[in-house]
């Protein structure tokens, strides 16, 4: 009972609150109808549940044979059985009755105000505005770095522990948003708890779903379905941002995006794509490979690797581009062309590979180009 | 063993001896599973291991069937024991049947879902060049949504397909006049429509390998050829392999006539083979219809 | 299982007679042809399993102690959450439900043995080589197979070698389910002493009869896409690969057609044993037999069309969904159906509470609010909560341990005096019992708050504002944990070795059926000739 006895942990508001007990208070209308449909069910179920064992505990209790109780004889009855057939088939008949309007409004996707993709990559999710306001924002969203380390550390702390993300996705008020999700290596699930959202991303396929958030605030949850090792470290944070606000975030986020761009023609120099490429490796990379590109496990060693240190440079970039082992290296190719020379030059010149070789962006157009 | 017998000194019921066979077939098992494992991760003592189990295997078979042999000509097996081998072929048969549903099923979901799925108007966000079409293949259109797959050319119904469904059909036939003749006590011809049997099957799969090759050299339909090649292969491959292992029967069955075993009231052993033979031709006819021509 | 451990402490066997006395040493276990020896082997292993399978847990309760990896990386954690759910499944509840079937279901019926015994060793020793496989997956390169019990592709397609061991310790694991099932549908149609009719046969042997035809119905499927899995792995295919035209979710498919009827397998042969223990203890005949036995072939029949309960999430059209729902809600009415009739046994009985009727109305209880929380999560909407959370979690304990494995712990209460010949301690079986009832619900009722907070699964770390429950839940599975090697230590040891009272051939007063027609514990052989059969086919007359 430590944590939250001594003050070391708060409720998160639009997160996880200490010692929650119950669905997360609804920030939409589907979540704020399963809610009631659970407490519907939860009712039911109770008041039957009490009904069936109250018979049970009192037979217990009466029809022991230390009070004497002699067994009676009867061991069959059409007639109430035939009852507890029918009465509990009309009970489940109306649960599901109760249920089907909230079935259809959950996949009733039309009509959106802002379409979304979100991709889900081991271990990040990636965020494309596809339509609406703010249409064109890109960006990828990962897991506060430090908080990973504490994890490891054994020393976690925050009321955020494991929601902090660098980039949440923004979506205005009271619109319908659509979000449609998919996958780059293997399933993913993104859930937001208080939406009422929880929704495979599938690779290679396309799903939808849709909520329409109905005040401000932040909104957390985290991925739902087993996604390799890292599963536990890439939540989702979702802003939800009055129209203002969120015409605001737009247009700082193109103007960010616009200075960001990088020119795949431009050529960099050594130092340059050495200092960007540690960037890139630590964002991406590291996870697997180990800030000192040992790997571990099925994860393999850039650290004196052959293809890392192969004079040929399509070879390792090559792997970056398509992955390799059914994946276990997953393809990297949403990477932006500079950023995938960078993190090249990057390992080949770091730890024990002293190549001293470096390698443009235009080698990586053209490769992609093959 | 049981001790009870009725009238003609057969057992009431028959309890074996205690055996070495199925704790040997476990190991030999054991040698397979694990040598396969480490072999196709390349690691190359696994085929040793694998070969080590298919020989404890065969033995183990040999000895087993040889034990049950013994016993069925030794009189042991009562009326009660047939019927327990009936219920027990019949429902072996089933989980083949289930066995053969999952690869069905998945032909069924790849065709009536996931390639129409992959074509849809949402699914254009991913893949923007791929048609639903099947087979996934065609002038124009990508092998695959992600065009990783080499062109290829399908499977036909003709000529081989049609002719392995007559083979098959006249072997579902000639099979049935054996079981006549051993009914009527006829072992000579008996023994002469089994051979023609095993002849049919082994032509059948004579047929079945060319066209193999035929799809891996002309056509260049190959297990990695997507979804179709994929589900080609896997059901028909595993068909051919289950009238390879009919085969063998019926020639074990065979052999054993002429050895002189069964007799027209008592041979539930040919029988079960012939169930297991139609159930591979009714498979067949699936196949026929929803590989080939479909 | 002394009756079978110790060969010499028996009544002496005509000496002459070796056809009937067990062979000495060890090839009585590794050659058996006996169905009671094959019984206990069965037993013996599935304990170990679930010791095993045990310890696992108690790895993954540690580390979600407390928030942050203490003691294991997130693969790791994986791993055991992976091997935890398929040894408990494949290796744990089915191996033990056989091993009650292969002893009790030729006493039950009357018959000398099991069908094709020669086939039923087979059947047990697969195990060993499937569950080496399985364990040594541990130690190959890249570790054991970390992508849940489920073997959800594309995340199987990462996995290192171990996976394919795992893959083929399914094969052979299905190969003996299914011969296993075809024994017994076997024995139970054709080995049945004359007078045993279907509808006077005990129902633990329908209950198993119906989960023996889920097995060899469903065992292959999941061979099937097990296959499809080691295919898309090493030669090529693309089944689940949607680059080459494949599908992920259809794994999911095919694997549910098989594991929503596997979850019946491992309930069906449980509301057998109680059966048979209610009416024993109150006295009393069990109430609606036949529509007991047609609630069971109900729940076998629906446990067909409701796969995708367990995939509301992928995506469904929305008439997959409802469907789906619907049908899933259905189960509802004839397991209802068997819970009233236990509890109408119940009723104006003249009952008693020794360990067995202990563990019975514990799993009545317990296992009721599984079946309720199983309810909730089939409400579509409220699944898309739940789903992949703590609830689940939750929900199949609830079910799998205090429905499956209580049931298990009744029956050898029930039966184990049969088995070893000697009286387990009322007091030791008491401590058991509510020990375990405890401990289970402080492990698992904290964990629906987790999952209605949001809690995900299979999860190595989590937020700090689940760390109560989670600490809660660790603290109830060491203590469920050290119940079941108490057990073991305390009950199950001395029975074997003959310690304890000497058991009367029948050892509670309102115990019915055959099994207890044959003195404690069980000779070798029994029924070698077919008994002649009183009316109600439950005590033998000549
Ligand atoms: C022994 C095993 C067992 C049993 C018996 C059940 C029984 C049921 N299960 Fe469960 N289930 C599992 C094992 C089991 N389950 C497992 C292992 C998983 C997770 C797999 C994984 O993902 O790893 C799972 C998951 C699971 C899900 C998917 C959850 C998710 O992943 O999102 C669902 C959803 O519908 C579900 C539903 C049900 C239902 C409706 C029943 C019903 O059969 C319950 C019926 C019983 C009752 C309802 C109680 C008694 C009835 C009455 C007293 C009568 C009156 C009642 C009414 C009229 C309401 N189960
Ligand atoms: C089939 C039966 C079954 C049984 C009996 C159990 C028993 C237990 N399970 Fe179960 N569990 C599953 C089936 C089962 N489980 C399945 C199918 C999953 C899903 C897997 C997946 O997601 O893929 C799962 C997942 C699962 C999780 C979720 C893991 C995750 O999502 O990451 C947890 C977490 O608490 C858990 C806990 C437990 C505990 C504490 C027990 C306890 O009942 C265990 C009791 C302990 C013992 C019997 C051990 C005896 C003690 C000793 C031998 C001595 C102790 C030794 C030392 C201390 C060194 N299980
Ligand atoms: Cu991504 Cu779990
Ligand atoms: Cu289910």
């Amino acid at each position: 009972m430590a944590w939250a006895a001594d003050g070391a942990v708060q409720s998160l508001p639009g997160g996880p609150a200490v010692r929650q007990m119950d669905l997360a208070p609804p920030a939409t209308q589907i979540a704020a109808d399963v809610q009631s449909l659970h407490y519907g069910l939860l009712v039911v179920c109770l008041l039957i549940f009490i009904g069936v064992f109250g018979v049970m505990f009192y037979s217990i209790l009466k029809h022991r044979k230390s009070l004497g109780a002699k067994p009676a004889n009867f061991h069959e009855s059409v007639r109430v059985e035939i009852a507890w057939t029918i009465v509990p088939f009309i009970i489940v008949a109306c649960m599901g009755f109760a249920a089907t309007k909230t079935v259809v409004a959950q996949k009733d996707t039309s009509n959106a105000d802002l379409t979304i993709k979100v991709t889900g990559y081991q271990w990040k999710w990636g965020y494309e505005y596809l339509k609406g306001p703010g249409e064109g924002i890109q960006f990828l969203s990962m897991l506060d770095p430090a908080q990973r380390q504490m994890s490891d550390a054994g020393k976690p702390s925050g009321d955020d522990y494991l929601l902090k993300v660098d980039h949440p996705m923004v979506v205005p008020v009271g619109q319908k948003v659509r979000i449609i999700t998919t996958a780059n290596d293997v399933i993913h699930s993104w859930m937001i708890p208080a939406f009422g959202v929880k929704q495979d991303a599938i690779p290679g396929f396309v799903r939808d779903t849709w909520f329409r958030a109905d005040r401000t605030g932040d909104f957390y949850g985290q991925c739902a379905e087993l996604c390799g090792k890292e599963h536990a470290y890439m939540p989702i944070h979702v802003r939800v941002l009055s129209a203002d606000d969120y015409a605001q975030w737009v247009a700082g986020e193109k103007k960010h995006m616009a200075d960001a761009a990088d020119d795949p023609k431009k050529v960099w120099t050594h130092d340059a794509l050495m200092a960007r490429g540690q960037q890139v490796y630590a964002a991406n990379c590291a996870v697997c490979h180990r800030p000192d590109g040992k790997g571990g496990g099925p994860v393999k060693p850039l650290d004196g690797s052959a293809k890392v240190l192969d004079a040929d440079h399509l070879v390792q970039i090559q792997v970056l581009l398509h992955g390799q082992n059914n994946n276990a290296m997953p393809s990297w190719k949403q990477l932006s062309d500079t950023e995938i020379a960078a993190v090249v030059t990057f390992t080949k010149n770091n730890w024990g590979n002293q190549t001293g070789q470096t390698v443009q962006p235009s080698e990586v157009t053209t490769a992609r180009a093959q | 063993m049981s001790a009870a017998n009725d009238s003609h000194g057969t057992p009431y019921y028959f309890v074996p001896q205690p055996s070495r066979h199925p704790a040997m077939g476990a190991l030999a098992l054991f040698l397979i599973a694990f040598g396969a494992s480490q072999w196709i991760n390349d690691l190359s003592w696994g085929r040793y291991a694998v070969l080590a189990g298919f020989l404890v295997l065969f033995s183990v078979l040999f000895q087993w069937f040889g034990d049950a042999i013994r016993e069925s000509e030794g009189g042991q097996y009562s009326q009660r024991i047939d019927a327990s081998f009936r219920w027990s072929m019949s429902w072996f048969i089933f989980s083949e049947v289930m066995f053969f549903a999952a690869f069905f099923g998945a032909l069924f979901w790849a065709r009536a879902h996931v390639i129409p799925a992959l074509g849809s108007l949402d699914n254009q966000l991913l893949w923007p060049d791929f048609k639903a079409v099947w087979p996934s293949e065609m002038p124009g259109v990508t092998a695959s949504p992600a065009g990783t797959v080499a062109p290829f050319e399908t499977m036909g119904p003709w000529p081989i397909p049609t002719l392995n469904t007559a083979l098959l059909l006249t072997s579902g036939l000639t099979i049935t006049l054996a079981h006549h003749a051993l009914l009527a006590d006829r072992r000579g011809s008996c023994i002469g429509w089994m051979w023609l049997t095993v002849a049919l099957g082994a032509t059948f799969l004579g047929f079945q390998a060319y066209e193999y090759m035929h799809a891996y050299h002309e056509l260049n339909l190959k297990l990695t050829s997507g979804i179709y090649g994929s589900t080609f292969y896997m059901l028909t491959g595993f068909h051919g392999f289950h009238v390879l292992l009919g085969t063998l029967m019926l020639t074990v069955i065979t052999l054993r006539l002429m050895k002189g075993h069964f007799s027209s009231k008592h041979h539930f052993g040919f029988e079960g083979v012939a169930w297991y033979w139609h159930f591979v031709d009714v498979v067949w006819l699936g196949l026929y219809l929803v590989v080939y021509w479909m | 299982m002394s009756a079978v451990l110790d060969a010499h402490g028996r009544p002496a066997h005509d000496a002459h007679d070796h056809a009937h006395g067990p062979t000495p040493g060890w090839r009585r276990w590794v050659y058996a042809t006996n169905h009671k020896d094959i019984g206990t082997m069965y037993l013996l292993f599935s304990f170990t399993m679930l010791m095993i399978g045990g310890v696992l847990a108690l790895c993954i309760r540690a580390e979600l102690f407390k928030p942050g990896l203490q003691f294991f990386n997130p693969e790791l954690f994986n791993q055991f959450t992976t091997m935890h759910g398929l040894i408990m499944v494949f290796g744990a509840i089915m191996p033990a439900f056989v091993g009650f079937a292969n002893w009790m279901i030729p006493l039950q019926i009357g018959a000398s043995d099991m069908a094709f015994a020669r086939m039923n060793n087979f059947s047990f020793w697969l195990l060993i080589p499937a569950a080496l496989l399985l364990v040594s997956s541990f130690f190959m390169p890249g570790g054991a197979p970390a992508a849940g019990w489920t073997l959800y592709a594309p995340l199987t397609l990462q996995m290192g070698p171990a996976m394919d061991a795992g893959i083929f310790a399914m094969h052979i694991m299905g190969a003996s389910s299914i011969m296993g099932a075809i024994n017994i549908i076997v024995t139970v149609l054709n080995m049945r002493a004359p007078g045993m009719t279907l509808m006077k046969m005990p129902l633990f042997a329908w209950t198993w009869l119906i989960t023996a035809y889920l097995l060899i119905a469903v065992m292959p499927v999941l061979a099937g896409a097990i296959t499809m899995t080691l295919t898309d792995r090493h030669f090529g295919t693309s089944f689940f690969n949607p680059a080459g035209g494949g599908d992920p979710v259809m794994y999911q498919h095919i694997f549910w057609f098989f594991g929503h009827p596997e979850v019946y397998i491992m309930i069906l042969p449980a509301f057998g044993i109680i059966s048979a223990i209610i009416p024993a203890f109150a006295r009393k005949k069990l109430f609606g037999y036949t529509s007991m036995v047609y609630a069971t072939g109900s729940i076998a029949i629906l446990s067909f069309i409701v796969w995708a309960h367990h995939m509301y999430t992928t995506g469904m059209p929305v008439t997959g969904q409802l469907f789906f729902m619907y049908a899933t809600m259905l189960i509802a009415v004839p397991t209802g159906v068997k819970i009233f009739n236990w509890v109408a046994t119940m009723w104006r009985g003249s009952m008693t509470f020794e360990t067995p009727m202990l563990f019975a109305v514990g799993f009545l209880f317990v296992f009721s609010m599984g079946g309720f929380t199983g309810l909730i999560l089939s409400m579509a909407p409220v699944d898309l909560q739940l789903q992949d959370t703590y609830y689940v979690v939750a929900h199949f304990h609830y079910v799998l341990v205090a429905g499956s494995l209580f049931a298990m712990f009744a029956g050898y209460y029930y039966w184990g005096p049969k088995w070893t010949g000697v009286m387990y301690s009322e007091t030791r079986g008491r401590i058991h019992f509510w020990g375990s009832l405890i401990f289970f619900n402080i492990t698992f009722f904290p964990m629906h708050f987790l999952g209605l907070a949001g809690m995900p699964r299979r999860y190595a770390d989590y937020p700090m504002q689940f760390a109560d429950f989670n600490e809660i839940a660790s603290i109830g599975a060491f203590g469920f944990g050290f119940m079941q090697v108490y057990f073991f230590l305390a009950t199950v040891l001395p029975m074997m070795r003959g310690r304890g009272e000497p058991a009367p051939a029948k050892p509670w007063e309102g115990a019915e059926g055959l099994e207890w027609e044959v003195p404690s514990p069980a000779p070798h052989h029994t029924f070698e000739t077919p008994p002649k059969l009183d009316e109600t086919a439950t005590r033998v007359v000549g």
